[in-house]
């Protein structure tokens, strides 16, 4: 079935939110740093991790678990734990980065579902048919760095399930290949499951505005009418030759609702929707605009248009209250 | 233990990239990386011209490695990919996954790049099977993390480690450069050729802290190792990764070669030929750009 739905689940909650509005399926992380949202707060121990696969497979949605940071030497075991735990559970699929990591799920639990995560930054067909040939990767979540054309390009030559990003947070890097983050805090999503990590945030008000910090270093300063947002490295305002700007990204959310009839007509198996770190309210609000979305570009795709209701509401609950279609549309490069 | 030329990561003129390996030729580096790694548009030099390069260096005793394009977009990206491959006289380096596959079925040995993402033994034991002969840990991967690795790396596998220059973090569809001067990536004019050594970014408060290179970001900071090389040879490291700059670069060279030979205090001068503040807090295992106080007190 094309353009499945796939929702975040930060919690308990908010995976009952998803799978009530519309979800397909939902991912959630274990709360260790084993997924790239590893806060404070966030995520599931076994036992809600269980209790939210009944509470979606009892009306039929799916569970797929993010695995999706790079085990290390000393801690391989934190890992290979968690993907017997997965199996063990009954998780529809594990979503991985790492191929040591796979190997050992293909190994261990041959009736394991595999998804290439979007952290093992594979942009060509040559790079995902990789995956599929030396572990049976069912489905690859591709960076958001492609171009309709060039996704086109891959899902035409892989047999390979091909799941795109359709809303919410936009990392402008290509996912598993930015260490802005450790190269500022010391810790980064390939290695510590977080970016900009909320423990190095500092904000404070001085005379020339709002500054906000990350480990010390000024991400952003707000004059007295501008909103702040969450310090994100690659969002923030820097000086080029003598002029600043936000020279890396602007706040801004993706939202490619406008795309969606291409996306259906070239195959695309799923539409992931960013933000495990966002409320159940959230999650609530875009799987029911997703959903109905979804719904009616697949009853009509010809005379599909999103309904300005729908881009309302998602523009509210966009970081820095915008949205592009990233690197779909060509000219965001 | 010997040094390596990293791949170009900049956009130089023909006549500075020509003159830049000439020189190369007579440094002592063991072995050279060539490529374009970073942009497709920087066409200057293509992929003949590279071989050509590659022939000179290696009839002047030079270990040549062809290194691919860490970011591939496009089937003309794949294209050039497949010739290197295809070419098969020189060893090649491979920064993404498509070109582990395309390697491994033409069942030719080859580098495994440190955009790889190889932060485990077990990843690098699938490497191996595939044909990795040699690897480098990602940059921000600390001793400590490396020599846990290295215990069990798999018999013969040679370690590189990136041990000078700017710091590549990461890569985007963007570029950064064309999106300075307000011109679309696919009519960027070219821009990076003007920025010998990338465009420096600071904060609004004037430090400097990442350095723009077209699609690429890299630290501000020169990640150095010159102090570590008596305890990474004591770890087994096989080579140690010299990245290029405009300038001085034979200076660099040479004073990790005087390092390699025993000589103490062989950085001391190296302050005033690098092109940013040195750091090394990967290495210890805390954030990049920050610089260990008890070398440089």
């Amino acid at each position: 079935m094309p353009l499945e739905l796939v929702c975040p689940a930060g919690s308990l909650m908010a995976l009952k939110a998803a799978v009530d509005n519309g979800a397909d399926a939902v991912y959630m992380g274990f709360r260790d740093n084993t997924n790239a949202r590893a806060f404070p707060g966030l995520n599931f121990d076994e036992a809600q991790a269980a209790e939210g696969l009944r509470y979606a497979h009892d009306r039929g949605r799916k569970v797929l678990l993010a695995l999706n940071t790079y085990p290390q030497s000393d801690t391989w075991q934190r890992w290979t734990g968690a993907v017997d735990r997965a199996a063990k559970l009954g998780m529809d699929a594990v979503i991985l980065a790492d191929a040591g990591l796979m190997r050992y799920a293909v190994k261990n639990h041959p009736q394991l579902r595999l998804h290439l995560s979007v952290q093992g930054s594979a942009t060509s067909y040559e790079a995902v048919n990789f995956y599929r040939e030396h572990f049976g990767v069912q489905r690859a979540v591709l960076p958001r760095v492609l171009s309709l054309p060039q996704v086109e390009a891959v899902v035409k030559n892989t047999a390979v399930e091909i799941e795109l990003f359709g809303f919410g947070g936009l990392c402008v890097m290509v996912e598993g290949r930015c260490l802005l983050s450790s190269y500022c805090t010391g810790e980064s999503p390939n290695s510590a499951g977080v970016c900009s990590p909320a423990k190095s945030v500092q904000w404070k008000e001085t005379s020339s505005g709002l500054e906000s910090r990350l480990n010390g270093v000024l991400l952003d300063r707000y004059g007295k009418d501008e909103k702040a947002g969450y310090p994100t490295l690659c969002k923030g305002r820097f000086e080029v030759s003598g002029e600043t700007y936000y020279a890396l990204e602007e706040p801004t959310s993706l939202n490619t609702l406008d795309l969606l009839p291409e996306m259906l007509k070239m195959g695309i198996a799923a539409i992931k929707i960013e933000g495990r770190q966002r409320s159940p309210a959230y999650v609530t609000q875009v799987t029911k605009v997703w959903r109905a979305a979804i719904d009616a570009v697949k009853k009509n795709a010809e005379s599909f248009a999103p309904a300005p209701a729908w881009m309302a509401e998602l523009n509210k609950l966009s970081e820095g209250q915008s949205h592009t279609l990233g690197a779909y549309n060509r000219p965001w490069k | 233990m010997n040094l390596s030329l990293g791949p170009l990561l900049y956009y130089w003129s023909r006549e500075d990239t020509f003159a830049f390996y000439e020189a190369a030729a007579s440094w002592p580096v063991a072995r050279i990386y060539l490529g374009e790694t970073v942009c497709s548009r920087r066409h200057l030099l293509r992929l003949p011209d590279w071989l050509d390069l590659a022939e000179r260096l290696s009839a002047a005793g030079k270990e040549v490695v062809l290194s691919t394009q860490t970011l591939i977009e496009s089937e003309s990206d794949l294209k050039v990919l497949r010739k290197i491959v295809r070419d098969g006289r020189f060893l090649v380096e491979a920064n993404e996954w498509g070109a582990v596959r395309l390697l491994s079925e033409a069942k030719l040995p080859f580098v495994a790049g440190s955009t790889l993402n190889i932060y485990n033994p077990e990843t690098l034991d699938v490497l191996a099977g595939l044909g990795a002969r040699r690897w480098l840990p990602p940059v921000e991967v600390s001793r400590t993390a490396l020599a846990a690795l290295m215990e069990r790396a798999p018999d013969g596998m040679e370690t590189e480690v990136f041990a000078y220059g700017r710091l590549p973090l990461a890569y985007s569809a963007r570029c950064f450069t064309a999106r300075h001067y307000n011109l679309p990536k696919d009519d960027c004019q070219f821009r990076c050729l003007d920025h010998a050594d990338g465009l420096p970014l600071s904060t609004r408060e004037g430090k400097p802290f990442l350095t723009i290179n077209g699609i690429q970001t890299q630290s501000a900071g020169v990640y150095n190792l010159i102090d570590e090389v008596a305890s990474m040879r004591e770890m087994g490291i096989d080579c140690l990764r010299l990245s290029p700059q405009s300038h001085h670069m034979a200076r660099v060279v040479a004073a990790f070669d005087a390092a390699l030979a025993g000589g103490t205090n062989a950085g001391a001068g190296l302050a005033k030929v690098m092109p940013g503040p040195s750091v090394d807090g990967y290495w210890h295992g805390r954030a990049g750009l920050e610089q260990d106080a008890a070398q440089h007190a």
